[in-house]
């Protein structure tokens, strides 16, 4: 904790924090016992783990027992405020906000504020290849909206807030579903007289996205994976 | 006369004149006397036990000898430094020399104003700031953070380069002690709601990185992390408060953290779809993929190293998991064909690296070291050919495999891996 958060602790936490740094150090002492196999390391952690401290090396840390149900700190965050930030887009389309484009339109955005980092048809860089409309079977060589990105609205997502690099977030909603389409219509997964809205852009399915698989990697001694 | 001779000189005229100064009256105090005579660096050379040293300082320095240095790899927006891992010994990792992956640069933000908004299928929608987080029981552990880039310069069938060191290769690994707050503390106080299965944690950087985690992941042992070896966070990570996942790919340990979303369901941002996925080679993509597998790497001798002579040297590494702790590492000193059982250095932390070592007598004939890592659950570090069976050719992330040096006739240390393939 900085020395401004401890200043501006109450005497309460002060206190919980000290009894859990003690039981960090505690149980660091025993840790360090554990390089002598012969000490029998995780039958100490584990009683003094039962005796209520703290176990630095073993449990997740837990609140004391005396810990309030609510500690009250932080400031509620209403309807408004929580706008103000929650900006991310979902698959299914939440958090797209008003607003519509052509392809066209994205034409112009694009060659405006695309262009040098992605090149003219978006395959040229610098910076990420954009457009590939060749699709893969074993696997892929490049990685493009076209044939590697699973959902259209993961463009509005990371457009809309993190797009041009050097000037982010500077783009109207207009122009984002604008140069989504444009995007789009570049890797031949919307046609050329296509409008990207909330209501469309979830709608698109892009050809990669039946191909994305959840972690199986579970770890033991079973087969690498 | 140049500054050296300069300031050797006028040392030599105050040691000779001190007394002389004391007899005028100049310096009235013993501490004025120390002063005088200790005020500049000792020269170097210079007898240590004839000349006072320098005085006590508000802020140390390493000594001048030591430049330890991360590797950049580009100057740009979206950019990686490396961690000098040969440089270092334990596990800790200077806060100054943490490996760096940024999207957009580091931000300047001031601890005054940064926000933390907490929403989504909470109860009570909240906003800390740090003074407020800095009030919630606090906790300290000692764990790693591994970007899943890191190795990935050398998965290739068809290039495997010989003059790479440690830090080129694996150097997107440091261990740090975090304090923080835990994230369940926070949800506890926000309340989360029944339905609830994962979170969006998001950055206020230029990128405005964001990553979707479990959120039994973040109630088991994620931190909202502010402070780092002691001190607090430095801005390459994430001051003033980065979000701690342990054990799991860097990325997702969002970093200037202003923002938590709990959701029901992952929200598929760019880095956990276009980016830090895994083509598999069989036509599907292994997405999150979240947990560190086991792995270890030998940090001396490695290249460009040369051992000086036959005879005793110490292999000495690095080992880690995410999936807990490391149970075992067996180096190789001939090439893979026998293993001995490597010192672990305790504490033998979860999800922490461990400082391993072998005693070992080179002959001064060629050969090839190797390690591999066993960890808790039972995995054993895959041979690099065992993770191209088993994931194909195309990702470059997650790249655990065994890591081989080769030790030439002339002492001379390479990376070895692209001769056991």
């Amino acid at each position: 904790m900085s020395p401004r958060g401890l200043l501006e602790s109450s005497r309460g936490a002060q206190g919980a924090g000290r009894s859990l740094g003690m039981g960090c150090a505690a149980a660091l002492v025993l840790a360090l016992g554990a390089c002598a196999p012969s000490e029998g390391p995780d039958a100490r952690a584990a009683e003094t783990t039962r005796a209520g401290e703290v176990a630095f090396a073993d449990a997740p840390e837990r609140l004391p027992p005396h810990a309030p149900a609510r500690f009250a700190f932080g400031s509620p965050a209403d309807d408004a405020r929580v706008a103000m930030w929650d900006i991310d887009v979902r698959p299914d389309g939440a958090g797209l906000p008003p607003g519509s484009g052509t392809v066209e339109e994205g034409r112009q955005v694009f060659n405006v504020q695309c262009i040098a980092c992605h090149g003219p048809t978006g395959t040229e860089g610098p910076n990420d290849r954009l457009v590939d409309t060749e699709q893969w079977d074993a696997y892929p060589t490049t990685r493009t909206v076209g044939n590697y990105w699973p959902y259209a609205t993961t463009l509005y997502d990371y457009i809309g807030k993190a797009m041009p690099q050097l000037t982010p977030g500077i783009l109207s909603s207009d122009q984002v579903y604008a140069v989504i389409a444009y995007i789009l219509y570049l890797n031949e997964i919307v046609p050329e007289d296509a409008v990207m809205d909330a209501r469309t852009l979830p709608e698109v399915v892009m050809p990669a996205r039946d191909k994305f698989v959840v972690d199986d990697r579970v770890g033991g001694s079973g087969s690498v994976r | 006369m140049p500054r050296d001779d300069r300031s050797r000189l006028s040392r030599r005229a105050w040691i000779t004149t001190t007394s002389g100064v004391i007899a005028a009256g100049l310096v009235k105090t013993q501490s004025d006397a120390i002063r005088l005579v200790a005020q500049e660096a000792p020269t170097p050379g210079t007898d240590p036990t004839k000349v006072p040293g320098r005085l006590v300082s508000e802020l140390g320095s390493r000594a001048p000898g030591e430049q330890p240095r991360r590797l950049v790899r580009a100057e740009a927006l979206s950019s990686s430094s490396r961690t000098p891992l040969a440089d270092l010994m334990g596990t800790i990792t200077p806060a100054d020399l943490h490996f760096e992956r940024h999207h957009a640069g580091v931000p300047d933000i001031r601890y005054e104003d940064h926000e933390l908004l907490v929403h989504g299928m909470v109860d009570r929608p909240m906003v800390f700031r740090m003074s407020d987080l800095g009030r919630f029981p606090q906790v300290s552990r000692i764990q790693f953070l591994e970007c899943s880039g890191n190795g990935g310069g050398v998965y290739s069938r068809t290039r495997m380069p010989t003059e790479v060191t440690v830090q080129a290769l694996d150097g997107l690994l440091s261990t740090s002690e975090w304090t923080g707050v835990p994230v369940s503390t926070v949800l506890r106080e926000v309340g989360v709601r029944p339905g609830a299965s994962w979170i969006l944690a998001e950055g206020g950087d230029a990128a405005v990185m964001s990553r979707s985690v479990p959120l039994d992941k973040v109630m088991e042992d994620s931190l909202l992390a502010y402070g780092q070896n002691g001190e607090s966070l430095r801005p390459e990570q994430g001051y003033p408060l980065r979000l701690f996942n342990p054990g799991y790919e860097g990325n997702t340990s969002v970093k200037w953290l202003r923002r938590i979303e709990v959701t029901d369901r992952p929200t598929h941002t760019r880095d956990e779809t276009s980016k830090y996925t895994d083509p598999l080679g069989d036509g599907t993509v292994r997405q999150f993929s979240l947990v560190m597998d086991a792995k270890s790497v030998i940090t001396f001798p490695s290249y460009p190293y040369v051992l000086p002579e036959r005879g005793w040297w110490e292999v000495r590494g690095l080992a880690w998991t995410g999936r807990g702790r490391i149970t075992r590492v067996e180096v190789s000193t001939d090439a893979g064909r026998s293993w001995a059982d490597a010192e672990l250095q305790g504490p033998i932390l979860p999800r922490s690296t461990v400082r391993f070592r072998h005693l070992f007598e080179w002959s001064g004939g060629d050969t090839m070291l190797l390690s591999r890592a066993t960890d808790e659950t039972g995995y054993v570090q895959p041979t690099v050919q065992q993770l191209w069976e088993a994931r194909g050719p195309s990702t470059s992330y997650h790249q655990n495999h065994q890591r081989a040096w080769k030790i030439a006739r002339t002492g001379e240390v390479t990376f070895g891996l692209g001769e056991l393939v």
